[in-house]
This record gives C-alpha cells, structure tokens and sequence, in this order.
C-alpha cells in the first residue's frame, strides 16, 4: 500500500531533521568549549560543521519536494512537510550563527580570561536545549514541549540584557582595555540570543504541523 | 445561501441503511464535492437529489429535499425537477444522434420546435461547455465518433441546454485522462458562475482543487461537512484524516 511507503519517508524526514537538530546543537556545544578553552582548532571544526548543515537542509529540501510530488499531501502531512521546510531554514541560520560566533573566536582569541564566560555558557546551555527540543518536540508532536521551548526565549532573552550590561561595566571599569573583547563577547551573545530566536520559530512550527494554527500568524494560514 | 437543504434523510434498500440521518446545505452557486470510499453513500444522495431512486425496487426515502425551499419529491413534478436538477454521469452517455440532436434533445422535449430557438441553444450550451470550436464544424455528425474528454463535455452542454439550476455530476472524470480531465474541471469552476455544482469525486486532489465545500461519507453517514482548503488541512474528525491521508478506504 501506498500508506506504507508514505510513511517510511516521514519517518527518514523525521531521522534527517533530528540529525541536523544533533549537528547544530554539537556545533553550540563546541562553540562555548572553543570560547572556554581558547581551543582555536575545535573553532574551526564549526566552521566544516556549519557546511554539513548546509548539506542537510538542501537534503532534507529535496526529500520534502519529493514528498510534494509523489504523495500530494494533505491534513497533519501537509502540515508536518510544510513545517520542515521551514524549520530547516531557522536550523541552517542556527549553522550560520554558530559559525560566526566560531569565527569571532578565531580572529580575537584570548576571550576567557573575563568574569562572564560562566554567564555565556549557561546561555550558550540554554540555547542548546532550545534547539534540542524544538526538533524533539517534532518528531514526539510533543505540543507542550513545543510550548516550553517558546518560553524559554523570554529567559534567554534576559541573559542577553545581562550579559550586555556586565559588558558595558566592564568597558567602563577598564578604561578601555578590555573594550574590544567585550564588544567581541556582545557580538557572540547576540548570536547566541538570534540561535534562541531561531528555536522558538522552529517551535511555532511544530505547533503548527500538531494544531493546523501558527500562534503568530494574523490570519489563519490554512 | 443555500440552493438546496437536504434535511433528516435516511434511504434505505430494503433493509439495508444507506443513507443515515444526512443533513446539508448546499450553497447556491458554488462547487460542492461528496467523498468517501465506495459504498459510503455519497453516489446515492447525489442520485436521489434528481429523484433517480424513484424507480429502484426496495427503496424507500424519508426526510426533506428543499430546492429553494420546496420539497422536491412532494411539490414538484419529476420532469420539472429534473430540468432545473441536471446531471452528468461518471461515463459518458452521448444518445447515438448527431452533435447537435443531442443538444436539442431536451429543448425539443420540453416544447422547443423552432429551428432559430433551437440553433441558438445549441451553439450556446456548447460554448457554455467549452466545446464549441470542436464541434460548430461537425454538428450533423455522430456524436458517439467524439473522444471520451470531448463526449463528457458534450453531455455538460446537453445538460445545461434545458437551462438548469442545479448539475449533479457523478465521477465526471473518472474514466479521462488528464488533459479531459483538466478541460471539465475548468468548466465547473466557469459554471459555477451561474450554476449550483454537486459532485462526486473519487480524486481528492480534484475536490481541493475545484470545490468550495466537501462532504466526506462514511457508511452512510456524513462525517465532515467543511470549507474544502479546512477539510483538506485541519479536518476536524478523525475519521475525515485518516481517509484523505490514505490511512484507510
């Protein structure tokens, strides 16, 4: 039957998904590491991680594409493919930003000998869970998951102000000399808030896909 | 509004229970689609909507059909209902008369003998059906030479030649291929303008995309009667999902 097939591929969307849900989350995780040890080679090893993250939403693509034509899906399938083609393009974003901040770390170096290391790791912690529940909360059509992972960006919201001000204290206490580091530490907190962003718009996705109603749609989208 | 209010019907064959307490709405000048699987009595309100049922052994109706409000198995005459109820069936049934007799089947039987009435209806009943360019050359030939896609049409435009309100169609395209298939649902969406469409259809794809609402009938009973794009992306019953996601039927 038909159904058999159908479902299969769901389940090898749900496998992808996950999969680039795992590498953009180890791509966090490694980012923060590089940040606390300096390690400039694991830095650049998000830098390749970030490509197959690339690779992964142009696989994914096509496999949605592919279900488009072959299964003309309607209801909770239409539902569940339409979301995935637009929650890879938060994922590959979450990619780009982990890059960049993997990039800041490369070029500045030396940005853990400051007081708020621990703060952007617990954020960088924060954002990791984020995106690992958002991808779960698909694949288990976990609403209230989806629902925690929304939540939580009001949190990580609040550790960016945070942050920002220890950053502003610290230029102004130092007279200067650890005025680029902290811009530098901003920038990559910034990042670390847009990855937030990012899992929540994933989240309201899977809302989407298990309701048939986007909380920030003005219109119903379907 | 509505054209046609189908009201506390259940229909039996003798002891079985065909139709099951069905109520609804069709809304005038829209395109209404009836699915489900086989046997789920969808085909059977279409046909008793033109009192095809009559004549079936062992049938028995209760309830109301009000075509604007009038109850038609009790206050209209069978003839007159179904020259205001038309209907096209799933496999072309062109009578083997020429293009244009075909046509003038109906006028003529309701009393329209003159040749300048006659050649106006039937140049716009196949305008109307989108079939005019490929017959205005050939109208005294046989219409049963004509393809399946062209023949399908061709019983549109004898259906809309005596001027009907209502068109039933049963499977219009089940038995074309895409190209036909695609020219009638054109049609119906053009038709919709001044006419009331109820059709069944076993194609999905076809109800999303020609209809306005949908019914979707199990054993005998409608489950989900929706705005078509509501049925087909948060259908509100579980049993509507699991048949149109092809999870059974």
């Amino acid at each position: 039957m038909t159904r058999n097939k159908f479902d299969m591929q769901l389940e090898e969307l749900e496998k992808l998904l996950t999969r680039m849900g795992e590498l953009c989350e180890l791509a966090i995780a490694k980012a923060t590491g590089a940040l606390k040890d300096g390690n400039i080679g694991q830095a650049k090893d998000i830098i390749v991680a970030d490509e197959e993250i690339d690779q992964m939403e142009k696989e994914i693509e096509r496999l949605c594409l592919k279900l488009l034509l072959q299964q003309q899906p309607v209801a909770r399938d239409l539902r569940r493919i339409s979301a995935a083609l637009k929650m890879i393009t938060d994922m590959e974003r979450i990619g780009d930003q982990t890059a960049d901040i993997a990039e800041i770390i490369i070029t500045t170096r030396s940005l853990n000998d400051t007081t708020s290391i621990k703060d952007i790791g617990e954020m960088s912690a924060a954002v990791s869970k984020m995106v690992r529940d958002s991808v779960s909360a698909y694949v288990k059509k976990d609403l209230e998951l989806a629902g925690k992972v929304i939540a939580a960006d009001d949190e990580v919201d609040a550790m960016f102000d945070r942050i920002r001000s220890e950053m502003i204290t610290l230029i102004a206490e130092d007279e200067g000399l650890h005025g680029g580091k902290a811009v530098d530490l901003i920038m990559i907190t910034k990042y670390l808030e847009r990855i937030g962003d990012h899992a929540t718009n994933i989240a309201e996705w899977v809302e989407f896909s298990i309701t048939g109603v986007h909380r920030e749609a003005e219109e119903p989208m379907l | 509004m509505d054209k046609l209010n189908i009201k506390n019907v259940n229909l039996h064959y003798d002891d079985f229970h065909a139709l099951k307490d069905v109520n609804l709405d069709i809304e005038e000048k829209k395109i209404t689609a009836f699915i489900g699987p086989s046997g789920c009595g969808k085909s059977t309100l279409l046909k008793s909507i033109n009192r095809m049922n009559d004549l079936v052994a062992g049938c028995r109706i209760e309830g109301e059909f009000l075509l604007d409000g009038v109850d038609l198995y009790k206050d209209i005459d069978v003839n007159v209902l179904r020259k205001r109820v038309g209907m096209v069936f799933q496999k072309p049934n062109p009578f083997p008369m020429s293009i244009y007799d075909n046509i003038a089947y109906g006028p003529r039987t309701h009393g329209i003998h003159s040749k300048s009435k006659l050649d106006e209806i039937v140049e716009k009943s196949l305008r109307d059906a989108a079939i005019w360019g490929e017959t205005k050359d050939r109208l005294k030939t046989s219409a049963l030479g004509m393809s399946g896609g062209q023949q399908q049409r061709l019983c549109i435009a004898r259906a809309l030649a005596v001027q009907p309100e209502v068109l039933l169609m049963d499977e219009p395209t089940s038995a074309l291929d895409p190209i036909s298939t695609s020219k009638i649902e054109d049609l119906a969406m053009e038709l919709k303008k001044d006419y009331t469409i109820v059709m069944v259809t076993h194609n999905m794809q076809q109800a999303v995309r020609v209809s306005d609402n949908t019914a979707f009938f199990l054993l005998g009973e409608v489950v989900e009667y929706n705005d078509t794009e509501k049925l087909f992306s948060i259908p509100s019953d579980k049993r509507t999902e699991d048949y149109i996601t092809g999870r059974f039927g």
